[in-house]
């Protein structure tokens, strides 16, 4: 038998195969390879021993041979005091205890300061996903949420990451991460992000994340104001292959502390298997060993869910859930918990808005530990989950689930000036401190630039020597903001000097420490209280209008005053001429339009003109051999009744109906009102042409001839999407000009040019 | 007053703060640093602002963050390179249990940082039970 091609195969599974997702992979469930997600037969069970006030055994393990993770857990994070209540509990008892409302946050807390990873681990595993996005609502610190930008580009350009970092501020980012292409760039990746955070809002706390020890010198020079690299891992032999050890990497936590830092630590499921030391683990019990390690170092928060691992653990089966379920035990922890979301962890739009959804709707501290403000090919830590190309995206699923996703909608005009202004302002800087003297021409290009493809500015190898320029000369943050106040960027000083004062202070070294209004708000000061419907996060009603208000927002008077400037430009085309009679001509075709129809509408969602449509129809019924009778219909704006009124006074008893949008119905004399012959639904896809074929069919009708009706190509648009709400404005016209107990009118066609 | 209280110390206790070179929070303008009398060595925390940190993370039943407080608190003072080089001797393979031990007293002897002496003794001890003291490289 032919199907048609070569293979003997349902041919959906070609069209299948060219879809994105099988991009994607999935892998199987193995975990004497590593791939098991809640639970793997090599996971311990859970269990503590404490003696005379010291941990003698943890997840099986006495103290003995404790490794360095178990030791740092044993020593640091397990409270001897709580560690008996806490692990007699029974594992679906604290689940319960987790989504319940009546169970606040801070007891939870302080039990699982008395838990071990396979406990904590076993416990989130009760959970389906609902639950541990529920319980993330609950147990999540901060109850404002918000958001982080990746701001890089391709060639380290210093403008170009002084305007993104602009708009991103602009965009609402509580926090701008950077990194560079070439290592050496660092120092001007951190300038220009710091610059472009001080344009505006100036209270966006900015991170370059570099090797740790220059990313520490970068900091304490005053061009960044928090870290997040402090990477723990959950094996033994992973963190010793990564350099590191938990003594290492708390000694570092403390010396940012040290120096008015806010840090974080980074984790996530898969990175031991990608490291290929996994030990066979769940990775989740692996994940839960990092956040008591981290909690344990006494770091204010994480960032974690995956993060470089995230499309690993989404090859496997439930791994979406999993790294919900990390992020969970994270804010159990009482962590400040920037919830991954960085990775493009799929080539299917519609996985990346579906893993996006439960944040969106739960809130976190940070939603993205990497939101690509910047456009793809420009994010020097590779695509992330939402990038510059979506952000639109972002604001409408905000807007459709009335959530605050920590972004607002942008006005033109002002990100320009927003962009303008951060620049010039780095070009000024630049100059003032003799690194380099910006052309206007690489000024000009930038400013307008969506990407570097379209940049004239710095390559890569010309920030270089600018970047070690401010490293060898000591340059710091208080150099930057004389800069910037003496070539008259005065407020943008003030704002870098805003930012820099935290550091005095310490406040935003507390959990979950972010700025709104220049005011500091963290888990201490805006802690997550929530406790039922009510409760929770609410947005403002300011904040809430900003949010819907994103482009395009359609409104009666809005599509009205398009139709308006549509009547200036067309003049009238139809002229009444007294009360329509019924005709006699057996080939007469009655064409009915409706109340609205060249009065106030004057033209069809597809956006033909009204006029082109009436010639359309008339000639084809002309051509069809009938004769074209105009009315208008005054007591109904519906396409049936308008067709069928015409057609009760066409001599031939065909008639066709035609309301301003374009919907367009040929019916019959004899028949009922919604049983038609022909019908255009969808009028946005309609041409000229098959107007002109209507006409030509409904003539021939009146010779008893039965045409092949017009069928309009349809492939698959949102036609809903695209135009219900604009019809449902200019159907309401309609309506209001509907007067039931008006008889038809005669028209006449005022021919053009008249 | 509950150290919970103080917080944020920028707008509850503002007094309570001084930079490193003793001045207020106050006088870090942008036209002191165009004068020039405020620099970078202003813009820095104390192990002062860092124990009233700490203090304020134990009121809200914190523990841990409070103990990294004030392990940062005997930091503050420490020269960035001796942070670097400590940093660096407590990665893997980078050092041996005598340099660790004898790098844990020298906190303790010029820094008077007990708790970080007592933390890096405990990385000794441990490294030296799990081979982590293995060079690498």
């Amino acid at each position: 038998m032919n199907n048609g091609s070569n293979t003997n195969r349902w041919r959906r599974f070609s069209e299948w195969d060219e879809r994105m997702l099988r991009h994607d992979l999935f892998a199987a469930e193995d975990p004497e390879s590593g791939f098991s997600v809640f639970k793997s037969p090599h996971d311990p069970e859970p269990g503590a021993k404490v003696s005379d006030g010291r941990i003698v055994s943890l997840d099986g393990t006495p103290e003995e041979e404790f490794d360095i993770i178990d030791e740092f857990i044993a020593r640091h994070h397990l409270d001897p005091e709580v560690v008996e209540e806490a692990m007699a509990l029974d594992d679906g008892a604290v689940a319960r205890m987790l989504v319940d409302i009546n169970v606040p946050r801070p007891e939870l807390e302080r039990l699982a300061r008395g838990m071990t990873p396979a406990k904590l681990a076993g416990v989130v595993g009760h959970l389906s996903s609902i639950e541990i996005a529920f319980a993330f609502y609950k147990m999540r610190q901060r109850k404002t949420p918000g958001n982080q930008a990746h701001v890089t580009n391709a060639k380290d350009d210093p403008l170009q990451l002084a305007a993104d970092a602009a708009t991103a501020s602009e965009l609402g980012f509580d926090e701008i991460e950077t990194t560079t292409r070439v290592a050496s760039n660092s120092w001007a990746n951190a300038i220009g992000c710091t610059v472009g955070a001080a344009v505006g809002r100036g209270e966006v706390l900015v991170q370059c994340s570099i090797e740790e020890a220059e990313e520490l010198q970068v900091g304490m020079a005053g061009f960044a104001t928090y870290a997040e690299t402090i990477s723990v891992y959950g094996t033994e032999k992973a963190f010793v292959d990564g350099d590191d050890t938990p003594w290492s990497k708390a000694f570092l936590t403390a010396c940012y502390a040290s120096r008015g830092i806010k840090a974080r630590c980074t984790s996530g499921a898969g990175a031991e298997l990608l490291m290929g030391f996994h030990d066979k683990k769940s990775v989740l019990y692996l994940e839960a060993r990092c956040l008591c390690l981290q909690r344990a170092m006494g770091i204010q928060g994480t960032q974690n869910g995956g993060v470089d691992g995230a499309a690993l653990t989404a090859s496997m089966a439930g791994g979406v859930r999993e790294l919900m379920a990390e992020n969970l035990i994270a804010v159990w922890l009482g962590l400040e918990c920037a919830t991954g979301n960085d990775q493009r962890s799929s080539e299917s739009e519609i996985r990346v808005g579906a893993k996006i959804t439960p944040f969106l709707l739960t809130g976190s501290d940070l939603i993205t530990s990497g939101f690509g403000s910047i456009k793809k090919y420009d994010n020097s830590f590779n695509a992330a989950l939402f990038n510059g190309e979506e952000i639109e995206d972002w604001l409408a699923l905000q807007r459709d689930y009335e959530v605050d996703g920590g972004l607002t909608p942008l006005d033109e005009d002002k990100v320009l000036g927003r962009r303008i202004r951060a620049v010039e302002a780095m070009a000024a800087v630049l100059e003032e401190l003799d690194l380099a003297k910006p052309t206007t021409a690489q000024v000009q290009s930038v400013i307008f630039a969506s990407g570097s493809d379209e940049t004239e500015s710095f390559s890569a190898g010309e920030v270089t020597p600018i970047s070690r320029a401010i490293k060898d000369r000591k340059l710091t943050a208080a150099d930057v903001v004389r800069a910037l106040a003496k070539r008259g960027f005065r407020e943008e000083a003030e704002n870098l000097l805003f930012m820099l004062k935290q550091r005095v202070t310490g406040d935003y070294l507390q959990t979950s420490a972010i700025f709104r209004d220049r005011k500091i708000i963290s888990a201490l000061n805006d802690p997550n209280d929530y406790s039922g419907p009510a409760s929770a996060y609410k947005m403002s009603s300011e904040r809430w209008s900003k949010v819907q208000d994103v482009r395009g927002v359609l409104t009666k008077s809005r599509v009205l005053a398009t139709e308006a400037a549509d009547r200036q430009n067309y003049p009238q085309f139809l002229a009444e001429i007294g009360s329509a009679v019924t005709g006699t001509d057996p080939n007469e075709v009655v064409i009915g339009v409706s109340p609205a129809f060249g009065v106030e509408i004057f033209r069809t969602t597809a956006g033909h003109l009204l006029s082109d449509v009436v010639d359309a129809l008339v000639d084809g019924v002309e051509q069809g051999g009938g004769t074209a009778r105009l009315i208008r219909v005054r007591h109904s704006a519906d396409t049936s009744f308008i067709g069928l009124s015409a057609a009760r006074m066409a001599g031939s008893g065909i008639g066709i109906g035609i309301q301003a949008k374009g919907t367009a119905v040929m019916h019959g004399s004899d028949r009922m009102p919604h049983y038609n012959i022909e019908l255009f639904s969808n009028a946005p896809l309609a041409t000229i042409d098959h107007y002109r074929t209507l006409g030509y069919n409904a003539a021939r009708r009146t010779f008893g001839e039965e045409k092949e009706p017009v069928v309009i190509p349809f492939t698959g648009e949102a036609m809903a999407a695209r135009f219900h709400a604009r019809v449902a404005i200019l159907f309401a016209i309609e309506t209001e000009l509907t007067d039931e107990s008006a008889e038809p009118v005669q028209l006449s066609r005022i021919q053009k040019g008249n | 007053m509950n150290a919970k209280e103080l917080f944020p110390l920028a707008e509850n206790a503002p007094d309570r703060v001084k930079t490193p070179t003793g001045k207020s929070l106050s006088d870090l303008t942008v036209d002191g640093i165009l004068a020039g009398d405020i620099t970078q060595e202003d813009l820095a925390i104390t192990p002062e602002a860092l124990h009233l940190q700490a203090e304020i993370a134990n009121s809200v039943g914190r523990h841990a963050l409070a103990e990294n407080f004030h392990r940062a608190a005997e930091l503050v003072r420490v020269p960035q390179e001796v942070l670097m080089e400590t940093y660096d001797m407590l990665r893997p393979g980078r050092s041996d249990l005598r340099s660790l031990l004898e790098r844990a007293e020298l906190f303790r002897r010029e820094y008077n940082a007990d708790r970080i002496a007592a933390f890096v003794e405990e990385a000794a001890v441990l490294y030296e039970r799990r081979k982590i003291f293995t060079k690498r490289y």
